[in-house]
């Protein structure tokens, strides 16, 4: 209680006069609230200009343009789309079963949004510093598998159905190696809260979790890049949508406002698993050198989980998609034996030094 | 066991290969243009959209004769006594006013088949190939220059003088007719035997064809 008491919101909160006089326990209620919308904006901002760059990057690499015409350089382009998507009905096909139906985008969005509660997004600055912090993250964006599966199972609609089982399949397999990657990292820090391990990496980029106990930390880094990769559903392993063979997957039913906030959550998930390889593994927000450290700590941390996204998008612009065997070949065969490897030689590493 | 690491080795290197041929795609020069802002030079001899540089048709009806799917429409009516129709820039006379040329450029298939015979080269391609239309009757091309008070007068003169003309060859057809059948009659009346023939004839070709019938 003492910690969420000293958080940055609720701090923000006490700005406005005469929240002092609530009590305790409304004051955290009222932050909670401010932190979802402070949150929200984020990730919506974020997203819009993650479509934006994801769509050059996309040009660039097939020798196209991009969006060029809203905006200079089409910098507008995504807003107009939003604005677009705001505009449209807020439509349900007749055989839905509306409940689930509409819950499921909503639920998506949640586990997507309450990610971000533990990041450390600089030092002292973390919405909720839980000493459990990495655990709560894979446990939390656990709820985007049966939130998927409701809104695959509620279209009555085959490809939605093959695509959420697919995504279902596929994130529960992932999230073993993703899992066992990040026990890699918490031998060597010994702590699970976000904020102590991005402090353990302070002092020089070499002191950053990914070049301990080299290399089985630098190849725990890469699994739980293509893991989480394969968490939230991108190229290589975008299967659950797969719009050459389901149409959009468990989201081919949903249109306007609904559509969007699946839209949202899959590029909320992109940053959150962006900035957790960065706390986890590329020291957060602590600059690669010392007498780097009067560019503030958020900045780098940005800045590094950006550096992830771009090769999450760089990646998917690359490579073709896998087939599902291939798929599960990947992680039982190779990520996770690897991983266990991984966890082998940390502890030795850990034990002998 | 040997074959699992290198098809590892095999994944991880042809990704990290791949990851680098699309980098350098990052760096090279777009291929696309900016369409409306920016053109691409058509190339010499390209066929779009037909253009009939009026002034210099003199009227030949070849190009219509030419097009395979009949999208040139042309009304020609010869000159008048005393009509001052110019030359061409070529130099070359005109006889013939042009009331309506009409191309109908949905019809059109692009095979450029109507340039080829056209003397004075006033049918030509032009490079103007963004002529798209909301209504497809926006697509039929006038080129004819011709006052419409003009033309009528002219189809009416021209009604008149082709009436003047049918009347001219039936009084002459008639004349001939009667110049025919008076040399016939005198003819018949120096010889007795050539009228019996016909009567003979005739009898024979339709026992003919009535046998043909029944079998």
């Amino acid at each position: 209680m003492t910690e969420t008491l000293t958080n940055p919101v609720l701090t923000l909160l006490r700005l406005i006069p005469g929240v002092e006089t609530l009590s305790d326990g409304m004051q955290v209620l009222l932050s909670g609230f401010l932190a979802g919308v402070i949150l929200f904006a984020f990730i919506a901002v974020f997203a819009l200009y993650a479509v934006y760059l994801e769509r050059k990057v996309a040009g660039h690499v097939q020798d196209r343009l991009g969006p060029m015409e809203v905006g200079w350089h089409g910098l507008l382009q995504t807003i107009a789309d939003a604005i677009k998507l705001l505009n449209k009905e807020d439509f349900a096909p007749k055989d839905v079963d509306t409940k689930l139906f509409t819950l499921a985008p909503f639920l998506v969005f949640m586990t997507a949004l309450s990610v971000f509660v533990v990041f450390p997004y600089d030092s002292q600055v973390s919405i909720a510093n839980l000493n459990i912090g990495i655990f709560y993250v894979i446990a939390i964006s656990s709820i985007a598998v049966p939130a998927v599966i409701m809104a695959g199972w509620s279209s009555n609609n085959k490809w939605s159905l093959f695509g959420a089982m697919r995504s279902a399949a596929q994130i529960v397999s992932y999230e073993i190696p993703v899992g066992l990657s990040i026990i890699c990292v918490i031998m060597v820090v010994g702590h699970m809260g976000m904020q102590e391990i991005v402090e353990f990496q302070g002092g020089g980029f070499w002191k950053w979790v990914i070049f301990r106990s080299f290399p089985f930390n630098f190849i725990a880094f890469f699994i739980f890049f293509l893991g989480s990769l394969a968490e939230v559903n991108r190229t290589p392993f975008d299967l659950p949508e797969a719009e050459s063979e389901l149409v959009a997957g468990f989201m081919t039913e949903y249109s306007g406002m609904r559509w969007a906030f699946f839209f949202l959550a899959e590029y909320g998930n992109m940053l959150a698993v962006g900035l957790v390889g960065a706390a986890l593994f590329l020291g957060g927000w602590q600059p690669p050198f010392e007498f780097l450290s009067f560019v503030p700590g958020w900045l780098w941390f940005i800045l590094k989980a950006l550096v992830l996204i771009f090769v999450q998008i760089w990646l998917r612009w690359t490579l073709p998609r896998l087939r599902v065997d291939q798929l599960m070949y990947v992680c039982w065969k190779v990520l996770v034996p690897f991983a266990f490897v991984c966890i082998i030689g940390v502890g030795l590493w850990e034990v002998l030094t | 066991m040997g074959r699992y690491f290198r098809d590892i080795y095999i994944s991880v290197f042809t990704v990290l290969k791949g990851m680098y041929v699309t980098m350098l795609h990052f760096f090279s020069k777009s291929v696309t243009v900016q369409y409306p802002k920016e053109r691409l030079e058509i190339p010499k001899g390209s066929r779009n959209q037909l253009l009939n540089i009026i002034e210099d048709c003199i009227g030949c009806d070849q190009c219509v004769r030419a097009c395979p799917v009949n999208c040139i429409y042309m009304e020609t009516i010869k000159s008048f006594e005393g009509d001052e129709l110019g030359e061409t820039s070529t130099g070359r006379k005109k006889s013939l006013w042009i009331p309506s040329f009409t191309i109908d450029m949905a019809k059109c298939c692009f095979c450029g088949l109507c340039t080829y015979p056209c003397p004075t080269e006033c049918l030509i391609m032009t490079d103007v190939y963004e002529y798209s239309k909301h209504d497809r009757n926006d697509l039929i091309f006038e080129f004819a220059d011709l006052d419409p008070i003009k033309a009528a007068e002219l189809r009416e003169k021209d009604a008149i003088r082709k009436k003047e003309k049918e009347a001219a060859k039936l009084a002459k057809l008639k004349a001939k007719e009667a110049a025919a059948k008076a040399k016939a009659e005198k003819e018949a009346a120096e010889e007795g035997k050539t009228p019996e023939k016909k009567p003979e004839d005739n009898p024979d070709k339709k026992t003919d064809n009535s046998g043909e019938e029944n079998s």
